[in-house]
């Protein structure tokens, strides 16, 4: 256990934890735009999948991560309009429709990888920016600021994300649309009309994190969300619709996972233990479930579809 | 209400449709359920209805049908592909057809294939990954005429039906580990695993009892990080690895994707296990341990047009030509190192050089 306390160790384990926290991140923020305006998406995975493939083939094809994530984020947009017309103009079940899409990004990627790509080929990600002065503050600089872009952006959108939602007209209409749409409704705020576009800021935020992981690894392969995205959903109950909220969940997850592959690595926990020290994120995150659907309330409306004809 | 109860399942069954065209994902090919020719029984029952006008001669002239099923894509690089080249060096001397369904990490998924490829008369049904073997007996008992083959596995439990193959995985893991050691300079070698079971944990034995024996005071840090899958996982082990010390690094299975890119990443040289893994990095990639599956398949195909279709366990080594190091030219490996490598892999052949079994 004495290795793990050395302060490169630690340093390291904070960086991954990071890392890791930043798909969780990107999503859940995204989703808890949508479930603000009570909209739920089980899809996630499936649409982080879809941006994770777009954006390494467009990568591999172009060489260019930034064509990769610009095309990742036009697949978020289409992805929402989809989901938009199934949700708003079918009206369909959302649950139901959410497992549709995550089925779909699940077989549509491995169907485009293995007809385009094949054998699995390493791109080019997109390198890690060190914040000029700050990176070079001792241990801190290493720990926040030396890591790639999106990982930056996914924690520039927390304080940006609150502020849509507390301090804006439409951040209100958010709220409103998520708790009481028909009261919404009668003072002119049009549900749909922001329910699409929580949406496709949803859908595309998912699409970013589905790339930022593809150009983090430099690899695409089947299912390579490994079961992220409906983490990310969890958290978004864990940090209470709340973007602190789940820019600290995220965080949580990322560093105990982080951990646990430290123990491993210098053999602090192995056999069994290991296996159940791997456990520890889904644990952690069931209690604190638990404890916050005690304590506070999802929107009103969540997953209820808006018919004005009532 | 009723309008949106209409338009509901209407969106439910679009969005369904959607979905199950997405999910046939593979060729025409890898589907099962969509292979033309369920001819094999029409054609075992010719030579019955017309005895005297067609003798033996037509079934021999139909190809054997083999029909794999791995958990991960066939062209991974790693566990599937193993399987997907061997039966492809075994078409270049013998008429076969071939069908693969990959990608089915779900067991239920790879149950239903197996089902499929047996209903539709193929030859020889391969499940390949243990943890098919539960179902498998199952599917064995319904399809008596049917011969399996499970791997890796060193059991065919009883059934005269399943061929087991298994590998001695750690034979080519000893040999990494032997030059791992004489390559880390900072005697640290980091490795990435899936769980510790089955070939994994063979050639991970293997290669830490390797690096050990060449180099006593290398320190082999070994992680497990329990999922085949989670590319991320091993990307940040092999990271966690580094920061470590560690400056060489190896790993098995279809996640190391992540982790050989960390090497590439630091320029760390990278051991491959299963498939050759050069393509994963032209530079770091120093060797790997292939399998060559096709020494068992051979035996089997000849087994089962002999009339036995199970009931025996295979093994592949270096002994009978099973498993193969594959060197890459583009890393540049220091001769004394390539001598050390190849007088191992002579000695293990000999039974000079003993590789622990595993527990």
């Amino acid at each position: 256990m004495g290795d793990f306390f050395t302060v490169s160790v630690l340093v390291a384990t904070l960086a991954s934890g990071i890392r890791l926290a930043t798909p969780f991140l990107l999503a859940g923020l995204g989703e808890t735009i949508g479930q603000r305006s009570g909209v739920l998406n089980l899809g996630v995975e499936g649409v982080m999948l879809l941006g994770a493939f777009t954006a390494y083939y467009v990568t591999l094809e172009t060489d260019s991560p930034t064509l990769g994530i610009l095309a990742a984020i036009m697949v978020g947009l289409m992805m929402g309009l989809v989901y938009a017309f199934i949700t708003l103009v079918m009206q369909a079940e959302q649950g139901i429709s959410g497992i549709g899409i995550y089925l779909f990004g699940l077989g549509f990627t491995d169907l485009l990888f293995q007809k385009n790509v094949g054998t699995p080929i390493p791109i080019s990600g997109l390198g890690d920016i060190h914040i000029p002065l700050l990176s070079d503050i001792p241990k801190i600089g290493e720990i926040f600021f030396q890591h790639s872009l999106p990982v930056y952006v996914a924690f520039a959108l927390v304080p940006v994300v609150w502020f849509m939602i507390n301090k804006t007209t439409f951040g209100l209409n958010i709220r409103a649309v998520g708790e009481t749409p028909e009261a919404a409704d009668t003072l002119g705020v049009s549900v749909n009309g922001t329910r699409l576009i929580t949406i496709l800021i949803a859908n595309t935020m998912a699409c970013l994190a589905g790339a930022a992981l593809a150009l983090e690894v430099g690899i695409f392969q089947q299912n390579l969300t490994a079961g992220q995205g409906f983490i990310a959903i969890a958290l978004v109950y864990f940090g209470a619709w709340r973007s602190y909220g789940v820019m600290l969940g995220a965080l949580l997850f990322g560093v105990v996972q982080a951990t646990v592959l430290q123990w491993k690595t210098l053999g602090i926990v192995e056999g069994a233990a290991a296996s159940l020290a791997a456990m520890a994120p889904a644990l952690l995150t069931i209690v604190v479930l638990v404890i916050v659907s005690r304590r506070v309330a999802a929107p009103s409306a969540l997953t209820r579809p808006f018919d004005r004809s009532g | 209400m009723k309008a949106s109860k209409t338009r509901a399942i209407a969106s439910a069954a679009a969005a369904f449709a959607l979905v199950t065209t997405a999910c046939g994902s593979d060729d025409a090919a890898d589907e099962p359920a969509a292979e033309p020719p369920v001819e094999t029984e029409a054609a075992a029952d010719e030579p019955a209805a017309e005895p005297a006008a067609e003798p033996a001669a037509e079934p021999a002239a139909e190809p054997m049908k083999i029909g794999i099923v791995a958990p991960s894509a066939e062209n991974d690089l790693a566990w599937s592909q193993s399987m997907f080249d061997s039966v492809n060096r075994v078409g270049e001397g013998r008429d076969i057809e071939v069908a693969i369904s990959g990608g089915l990490f779900v067991v239920e998924d790879a149950v239903a294939a197996l089902r499929g490829y047996a209903e539709d008369g193929f030859d020889l049904v391969i499940a390949h990954g243990t943890q098919f073997g539960g179902p498998l007996q199952e599917i064995a008992d319904d399809f008596p005429e049917v011969a399996f083959a499970l791997g890796t596995s060193t059991d065919f439990f009883g059934k005269d039906n399943i061929f087991a193959y298994s590998v001695d995985a750690g034979q080519g893991g000893y040999v990494n580990g032997v030059m791992a050691a004489q390559l880390t300079a900072s005697n640290v070698i980091g490795v990435v695993g899936p769980v510790p079971a089955g070939d994994a944990k063979l050639y991970i034995d293997g290669f830490v009892a390797g690096a050990e024996a060449q180099n006593p005071d290398a320190e082999v840090n070994v992680n497990y990080i329990d999922s085949f899958g989670d590319v991320q996982l091993a990307s940040e082990a092999a990271k966690a690895h580094v920061a470590n010390g560690a400056d060489v690094l190896t790993g098995t299975a279809q996640m190391v994707v992540g982790a050989t890119g960390v090497a590439a990443e630091e320029g760390i040289p990278w051991f491959g296990t299963q498939s050759n893994q050069t393509d994963l990095g032209a530079d770091i990639v120093v060797s790997s341990q292939v399998y060559h599956w096709e020494i068992v398949l051979e035996q089997m195909l000849d087994k089962i047009t002999a009339g036995t279709l199970g009931g025996e366990a295979f093994v592949i080594s270096f002994e009978n030509m099973g498993l193969e190091m594959e060197y890459n030219d583009g890393f540049g490996l220091d001769a004394s190192v390539r001598e050390s490598a190849d007088a191992t892999v002579a000695g293990i052949s000999e039974g000079t050089i003993e590789v622990p079994a595993g527990e």
